[in-house]
């Protein structure tokens, strides 16, 4: 007896169907919210193929199948300006990837793994520095570009873009770096290995797909820039390509090129897309090492 | 005498070190320090090495300037607005994603895409989906039956700060997305099946247990997208460069300094540009910090 | 081979000093066991004698030679590690002779002293596979190869069995102490678990808060603990402790305590005041009420087949615990019982935990003086 008066006094139970009705409603509007959160995130680029593919008045109609008509890329693929500002954007990006990663494991071995009294300071340092606004160092770095006779030139922002990359790479690769067990280093001391050997032997094989990772995003970071790219970058022929792409325009606000446009933005996002599904958990780790744990 | 070891082990540290410290003098403190001392300068870009000290007229110059005070309230605006609703939204996303649902999978992946795309490429594909004549919004406004004629976006001046947030938060939010996710899945899954079989109700458990604990993971994530919004330059110059409503400080800051080539004051109003993130900066930290000792006591 | 010596060893971070001040001699040859609870800095002074951590201050001498300063691959030690930390994207072959490979000597050479090595530690028909492919005994048999292939001087273990399962540990543990019988090499062992350092060392050093409390063999430490730490911490299920009150001054003074416990006993220095007892739950007989020392409410009795532990609760509600060998006497179960001991088996602590010896004490320390000279 006492036990039902407990448990009717805290559970009311009802039948059986109508909890199963309530799941059912409720399965209902989660499936919805995943439509409606699918078609917020994939609908623009989606709209921009369809848009890249339409010429003429078609592009003024809003059908939303795509037309596959060509014409706009096989004109982007003709004009040298773009392709030629592909060629920088491919050089300025791999090359300030490779360096900071190469900075970054160096720095983040250091930090991750040997003690010394100012690590934290150097951590916290470079946090800030990763923080803070591209615009502030400009005139400084408007300077130093100068006088390493680089203005105007691509590899002018291979230097700039070391700024956010090498500070962004250490602190991710410091993160997994201390993910590994410490024993595992402290056998290899044993062994007889000093610390480059350590790092080259027994981590490095082991980091692939940390580095892999660390590399996408600061791939992608260098690919995106805009500032940098807009101030020291004068001529056409030595742009990357979000800088052609924002001063892509046509002489009045009616004559704007948008299919012109959106095929350019399409051809710049598909291989960056296609990166980033490719290796999305290896991304999302990275991203989420540097801010959980730091 | 003993720490001879640990001294060796300091040394090696060190070695390490060495080129990161090196590149981040080159490209970091010393152009910084530049910046700063230019502040107290009358150069201009054409000839930077003919100047003379002015003290902090370059300063008073900036501070006096109305034009500075408006970039100021339109990024503070736009800082404020965009970072709470992509928490607002990368939270509930967030939850989304976190429920053992069919096609879960595929938002996470899918959540990437706008994160992927250059700022460049989203402004432009939003700013031709937004267009007042042709672009797809106006169309499934007006065939709705919502309007009868198109709205001109970006071009009216109190809308197209709207605009702008709107992009912002449409690129954005994936980030936030990852990271309550993470902090998400860090929370111990015994917590919710306590509640669960203790009938607390779904609302309750969402107030009293998710959101606290979550805090920590949120408030990170506040302070990353915050400090990245405060600098934000690339969205608001390629929607519009010259269109007072929309220019941050950073684009403030540049115009002086490349478009006007006033050095002196361009590095003037960087340096106010540092100021104002660090002062943001410390303000959150201070927030964070205060919420967690709370949260403790 | 090699003896260590360590004189004054410290290690702090920062303001928390977790190793203070220890001294202590490790002869040629010898099996010494580490053993204390968990953040007694065990694990740590086994790194400060390897050199993996640097000390604070003091010296750590190999062989009567100061190697404060040198480096851990350098001391001529080898290390088992816990997690045994072997290197996943090596063969099980380059793992074990990574060390050589180090050291630059030639591919055949190598290849020969690791495939005796294998063969003595029975891996040999593991040689190509990853780590990720072996089960955890055989895992930590290739960590022991890595340290054998080096023909260390002294051999320094970090809780090598504290990941196996319980079968596997005992079967480790005897192939341990086969090593340390064939190979005699100096080896420094550390462990929480009491029975693996009762079973495998020559002596044991008792760790507590980062000091010292007592070096001794395991027969040492079993009768003659120093403290009332090192009683409560050798011995299993653990010695039953009851706070005394001491009276009188002269040599002879008389303790009470609850459980209707009360006693005189000849022993100098502690006066009058605190103190407590502990009796070894083997040493001590179930008897009728008012038959034994003290009394309490037998209160449960478990039953482990071989042997079984009961549980009296004292009058100040302190829960003795009494080995049983013979039949459990279930008919006593919720009845008052009294518990019975030798005056011998009797342990006396001051109000700092040190041992105090009373005449009746030394009868069984010489009993086990004599048991450890007939072994």
């Amino acid at each position: 007896m006492a036990d039902v008066a407990i448990r009717s006094a805290t559970t009311r139970r009802r039948s059986s169907a109508s909890y199963r009705f309530w799941r059912r409603v409720r399965q209902g509007f989660l499936g919805l919210a995943v439509l409606v959160v699918l078609v917020y995130v994939l609908f623009p680029y989606y709209w921009a193929i369809v848009s890249s593919t339409k010429q003429g008045a078609e592009l003024y109609q809003n059908a939303f199948v795509p037309a596959l008509n060509f014409t706009y890329y096989r004109s982007l693929f003709e004009n040298p300006v773009f392709l030629g500002s592909l060629v920088n954007s491919t050089f300025v990006a791999v090359s300030t990837t490779a360096i900071s990663l190469i900075l970054g494991l160096s720095a983040a071995y250091a930090l991750g793994r040997i003690d010394f009294p100012q690590r934290r300071f150097v951590l916290m340092a470079i946090l800030m520095i990763s923080i803070f606004p591209q615009v502030v160092v400009l005139s400084g770095m408007f300077e130093l570009i100068n006088w390493l006779g680089l203005y105007n030139r691509p590899s002018a922002l291979v230097v700039t873009y070391l700024l956010a990359t090498v500070p962004f790479t250490t602190w991710i690769l410091t993160t997994f770096i201390r993910e590994f067990p410490r024993e595992l280093e402290e056998a290899a001391i044993i062994d007889g290995c000093s610390h480059f050997r350590i790092l080259m032997k027994i981590l490095l094989p082991l980091m692939g797909p940390s580095l892999a990772s660390t590399g996408i995003l600061a791939f992608i970071l260098s690919w995106n820039e805009f500032l940098f790219a807009l101030t020291f970058i004068l001529t056409d022929a030595n742009r990357t390509v979000p800088v052609a792409i924002g001063l892509l325009g046509g002489s009045s606000r009616y004559e704007y090129p948008f299919g012109q446009i959106m095929a350019a933005s399409v051809t710049v996002t598909l291989p960056l897309i296609i990166l980033v599904l490719i290796f999305q958990r290896r991304i999302v780790s990275g991203l989420t090492a540097g801010a959980i744990k730091g | 005498m003993s720490t001879r070891l640990a001294r060796r082990e300091h040394r090696a540290a060190w070695l390490f070190l060495t080129p990161l410290a090196l590149v981040m003098l080159l490209v970091a403190v010393w152009p910084l320090s530049r910046t700063v001392f230019f502040a107290f300068t009358n150069a201009y870009l054409d000839d930077p090495t003919n100047y003379s000290m002015v003290g902090i007229d370059n300063f008073i110059e900036v501070l006096t300037d109305s034009g500075w005070w408006h970039v100021v309230r339109n990024t503070l605006v736009f800082t404020s607005i965009s970072v709470a609703i992509e928490t607002v939204l990368g939270l509930a996303i967030a939850l989304l994603i976190n429920e053992a649902i069919p096609g879960r999978g595929l938002v996470r992946a899918a959540i990437l895409v706008p994160w992927a795309i250059p700022v460049v490429v989203a402004t432009k594909i939003w700013d031709w989906m937004l267009n007042d004549q042709f672009g797809v919004i106006n169309a499934l406004i007006v065939g709705l039956g919502l309007s009868d004629h198109g709205i001109a976006w970006t071009a009216n001046s109190s809308l197209i700060m709207g605009v702008v947030i709107f992009i912002d938060v449409w690129m954005t939010t994936p980030f936030m997305v990852l990271l309550i996710l993470a902090g998400l899945q860090l929370l111990p899954g015994e917590i919710f099946e306590a509640a669960h079989v203790d009938g607390i109700p779904a609302w309750k458990r969402f107030w009293s247990i998710t959101l606290p604990l979550l805090t920590p993971a949120i408030g990170v994530a506040v302070l990353f997208r915050a400090l990245d919004a405060l600098r934000m330059f690339d969205l608001a110059y390629v929607l519009s460069a010259s269109n007072e409503n929309i220019m941050t400080v950073s684009i403030y800051a540049r115009d002086r300094l490349i478009s006007y080539q006033e050095l002196g004051v361009g590095s003037a109003a960087a340096s106010c540009v540092f100021l104002l993130v660090a002062f943001v900066a410390i303000l959150i930290i201070g927030v964070l910090r205060l919420d967690r000792s709370a949260g403790a006591a | 081979m090699a003896s260590v010596t360590l004189k004054s060893v410290s290690k702090s971070y920062g303001t928390n000093a977790v190793i203070r001040g220890v001294d202590l001699d490790i002869k040629d040859g010898e099996f010494v066991v580490f053993v204390g609870p968990s953040g007694c800095g065990k694990s740590t002074l086994l790194r400060l004698v390897a050199g993996l951590i640097p000390v604070s201050s003091g010296v750590v001498a190999i062989d009567g030679e100061d190697v404060t300063d040198v480096p851990a691959s350098k001391r001529g030690i080898a290390f088992v590690f816990q997690s045994y930390a072997l290197y996943p994207h090596m063969s099980v072959a380059r793992n074990i002779g990574f060390a050589l490979e180090t050291l630059g000597i030639g591919r055949d050479a190598i290849r020969t002293k690791v495939r005796d090595v294998a063969k003595m530690l029975k891996v040999d028909h593991l040689l190509d596979r990853r780590p990720r492919e072996l089960s955890g005994g055989q895992r930590q048999r290739v960590a022991i190869g890595r340290a054998l292939v080096r023909k260390p001087d002294v051999f320094l273990f970090d809780e090598p069995l504290s990941n196996l399962d319980s079968d596997l540990r005992m079967e480790m543990r005897v192939e341990i102490a086969k090593l340390h019988a064939d190979i005699g090499t100096t080896m420094i062992y550390v462990t929480h678990d009491q029975a693996e350092a009762m079973t495998l060392a020559d002596r044991i050093v008792v760790l507590n808060h980062g000091l010292i409390e007592q070096v001794g063999t395991p027969q040492e430490l079993y009768h003659t603990p120093d403290s009332r730490f090192v009683a409560g911490f050798i011995g299993s299920p653990r010695m039953n402790f009851a706070p005394v009150s001491v009276e009188g001054a002269g040599e002879t003074k008389h303790l009470s305590g609850p459980g209707g416990f009360a006693i005189d006993l000849a022993f100098s220095g502690q006066g009058a005041g605190a103190a407590s007892i502990g009796v070894r739950p083997e040493a001590i007989a179930i008897t009728g009420e008012g038959e034994g020392r003290l009394s309490g409410l037998l209160e449960r009795i478990e039953d482990l087949g071989h042997e079984h532990f009961a549980y009296a609760r004292l009058a100040d509600d302190s829960v003795w615990v009494v080995r049983v060998a013979g039949r459990p006497p279930l008919e006593l179960k919720g009845r008052m019982v009294g518990l019975a001991f030798r005056d011998a088996d009797l342990f006396v602590f001051d109000g700092d935990g040190r041992r105090l010896d009373h005449h009746e004490s030394h009868e069984r320390a010489s009993a086990a003086q004599f048991r450890e000279a007939r072994r």
